[in-house]
């Protein structure tokens, strides 16, 4: 078609994309310096292995086959609250990792809710620990996610098509394998591939629920061998190890993920004429409160032990909340700075293998980069002194390419419909995103940022490397208390985390919607 | 005067023709089957489209590779002429100074604009909170105050009833008579040019012919333009 209006300038954007490639290979070299090549992997290594894939594929599994019947209930059902319910599928999203597995451990744990149930009717206790409570977690945080994603494919299933199978008088069958059928078949495989490859490099849940010689994933092991026996060559063989396996699936997965768009599956329900028999609206009707409870309970466990711990919370909890809040706010900060220039980047280019770097950030696991700049950093200066920097600019890298998801199609989009006025007023440079893509990408940047910042205040990840007793961010002053059994004092923790997590994204949300007008 | 020399586009398997010289204080229609180029036309004038030979000359100098801001024209497209998200006011700065950051003379002057369009009272206002017609006023207030020598229209009333177009054409017609600027004008009606062209520029079968006047040859139409007439 026409010439190329290229109104953005690229220079920011490669530059930003080129940081991040170094960040990512810098760390990548410093370990590879220390990885001893002799060495090998080690029995137990091998089984770190087969613990992360085994425990990545169970949970992408379990996780997506549940998610179909769920999706397909709220496709076909309407009922009070179920506009809420939808959006609640999103929580699990910026809920902290060690909050849920507080929730879950009160209703699965030991002498957890389930259990205390069980007990009364004479049944053995049930264990969360190991690879079932790995997987448990996995399925909590990722079972709604699959379920939006897929709901949203459902939705895209034009309005015609229901009526010309209402027309065709199709049963049950008939609309599985002319409407539904299809439809998984093409949107499955990439939820499936997007979980497996989220739960690749878990490291909270494994920290609390796994652990041990069964139940130790790949990036555990990273943290055990540099934190327990300082063995640095271990932690950077391990590390490449795991670089190379979800390095290796995401970019598999690439091609397969789908677009990841949160706020889906909310807009409308279209009228059925199917499912209409009082066999499948009573299936729907337990499958949708099967999957509320599951989501629910733990969140109503972490609000109920969490008021009553809020008066033994020690005041330390207090300084790593203010901490916390500090690294969200960089991250978010630096967030900014680097997706908006990749994706003006990107928007301005056909398509292509630039989003890719985004995703550089994810598929290298944060425990490896942790530990590659903890190697760099070592010999110059004391790396806890930079522990708060370093975990905001990881958390910063992991939320990249969420964020590039999120803000370019609105970018294309934005330079699609005003590209040709901008370059006709002469506008670029600062002017240009001053005036118009920062003022269209409001939202966007707002959703953006708030995921990034519940992320980041919630993660337990590189800080677990290079915390010391003073600089500790509150999801791991949490994790503290909850390895010295003060589970009244983690649970007040888990509250205030949990309300920090959820009021940085609606205050940055908010942000981007306030007075906004399209 | 705007002259294109020997001018080739060509896009895929379309390509278009052209050779003539517009004079400043003249208004031209440019009429023509759908898909002959109308559009492709006004885009390579402005700079959107490259031409593959030929070049165009303005007062002599030659603007083949000029970028769009820095030619000589100001162009109204078929829509998104207005950023949604700006008000009225700053819509039509932007036609001064693309930081937006005005003197005081200069936000007289974008004043000045919206009240000879009709919109003194609209200022503050989102384009969302306007008519269709009002819309289309200011995006003219802007064409008014960028005062650039030539203005290109492609078909920005599409969208307005038969009326407010007529209206519409009338207030351009009044705005280039007194900034002296050439006009440039898609247009798919017949009345249209005879209410407001002097010259016709008929594209047809890969060629813009060169400007003939307007009432002579909607008189006396050639064959080509008589098929495309009806």
């Amino acid at each position: 078609m026409a010439r190329r209006v290229v109104a953005v300038k690229n220079g920011a954007g490669i530059g930003a994309a080129i940081l991040v490639a170094v960040l990512v290979l810098a760390a990548l070299l410093a370990v590879m310096s220390r990885a001893e090549t002799g060495a090998g992997l080690l029995r137990s290594d091998w089984a770190a292995v087969r613990f992360t894939v085994w425990q990545a594929v169970l949970s992408s599994v379990i996780s997506t086959l549940l998610a179909i019947p769920v999706a397909r209930a709220l496709a076909r059902r309407r009922f009070a609250g179920r506009a809420l319910l939808v959006t609640l599928l999103g929580a699990p999203f910026i809920l902290p990792v060690i909050v849920a597995v507080l929730g879950l451990l009160t209703v699965f744990g030991r002498s957890g809710w389930l259990n205390q149930l069980l007990g009364l009717a004479g049944v053995p206790e049930v264990s969360i620990y190991g690879l079932h409570g790995v997987v448990l977690a996995h399925v909590f945080f990722n079972l709604p996610l699959a379920t939006r994603l897929i709901l949203q494919g459902w939705q895209s299933i034009p309005a015609e098509r229901f009526r010309l199978a209402a027309q065709l008088r199709l049963g049950p069958r008939g609309i599985f394998l002319t409407l539904e059928w299809p439809l998984l078949r093409q949107v499955v495989p990439g939820v499936a591939a997007l979980i497996f490859v989220i739960c690749l490099t878990s490291f909270a849940v494994a920290l609390t629920l796994g652990g041990g010689p069964k139940a130790t994933t790949l990036e555990l092991a990273i943290y055990q061998a540099f934190l327990f026996d300082f063995d640095l060559s271990r932690a950077a063989l391990l590390s490449l190890v795991q670089l190379v396996l979800a390095g290796g699936a995401a970019l598999a997965a690439l091609w397969i993920i789908p677009a990841i768009s949160l706020g889906g599956g909310q807009d409308r329900t279209l009228q059925r004429w199917d499912a209409r028999g009082g066999l499948q609206r009573a299936g729907d009707g337990a499958v949708i409160t099967l999957a509320a409870l599951f989501l629910l309970l733990p969140l109503a466990a972490v609000l109920l032990r969490g008021v009553a711990g809020l008066p033994q919370v020690p005041a330390a909890v207090w300084q790593a909340a203010g901490l916390s809040v500090f690294v969200a706010v960089i991250s978010v900060l630096t967030l900014c700075l680097l997706a908006l220039p990749m994706a003006g980047w990107i928007a301005t280019r056909q398509r292509g293998g630039v989003e890719a770097i985004g995703l550089l950030g994810l598929s290298a696991s944060p425990l490896m980069i942790g530990t590659g700049w903890f190697i760099l950093i070592n010999p110059v200066m004391n790396p806890s002194d930079l522990a708060l920097p370093v975990t905001a600019l990881v958390n910063a890298m992991m939320a990249l390419p969420f964020a590039l998801r999120i803000l370019v199609p609105r970018l294309r989009d934005t330079l699609a419909d005003f590209g040709r006025l901008s370059v006709s007023l002469g506008l670029q440079g600062w002017p240009l995103w001053r005036w118009v893509i920062l003022p269209r990408l409001r939202g966007q940047l707002g959703f953006a940022a708030g995921l990034t910042g519940a992320l980041s205040v919630g993660d337990l990840g590189v800080i677990a490397l290079f915390a010391d007793q003073d600089r500790t961010t509150l999801p791991l002053q949490m994790y503290r208390l909850m390895g010295a059994y003060r589970m009244e004092a983690a649970a007040g923790a888990a509250l205030i985390l949990l309300a920090l997590a959820l009021g940085i994204f609606w205050i940055c949300d908010r942000g981007g919607r306030w007075h906004a007008e399209s | 005067m705007l002259r294109v020399e020997q001018a080739k586009i060509a896009l895929g398997d379309f390509s278009l023709a052209a050779d003539m010289a517009l004079e400043q204080g003249q208004r031209y229609a440019v009429i023509g089957p759908s898909g002959a180029g109308k559009s492709t036309l006004l885009g390579a004038l402005c700079g959107f489209v490259p031409l593959q030979s030929g070049r165009i000359l303005w007062q002599g100098r030659d603007i083949s590779q000029d970028n769009p801001g820095q030619r000589p024209m100001t162009m109204l497209f078929q829509d998104n002429n207005l950023f949604p998200h700006l008000t009225v006011q700053q819509n039509v700065g932007l036609g001064l100074r693309p930081d937006l950051r005005l003197s005081g003379a200069e936000q007289a002057k974008v004043l000045d604009a919206l009240r000879r369009v009709g919109l003194a009272d609209h200022s503050a206002k989102r384009p969302a909170a306007l008519s269709g017609g009002q819309q289309s006023r200011a995006a003219l207030a802007r064409v008014l105050v960028q005062a650039r020598p030539l203005v290109l229209l492609d078909e920005p009333f599409a969208a307005l009833g038969p009326a407010l177009r007529n209206e519409m054409l009338d207030l351009v017609a009044e705005l280039v008579a007194e900034t002296g600027a050439a006009l440039i004008m898609v247009t798919h009606a017949p009345e249209d040019v005879r209410r407001i062209a002097d010259q016709v520029v008929f594209v047809a079968e890969g060629r813009a012919e060169a400007p003939q006047p307007a009432a002579a040859l909607m008189d006396n139409p050639p064959p080509a333009l008589r098929a495309y007439l009806g």
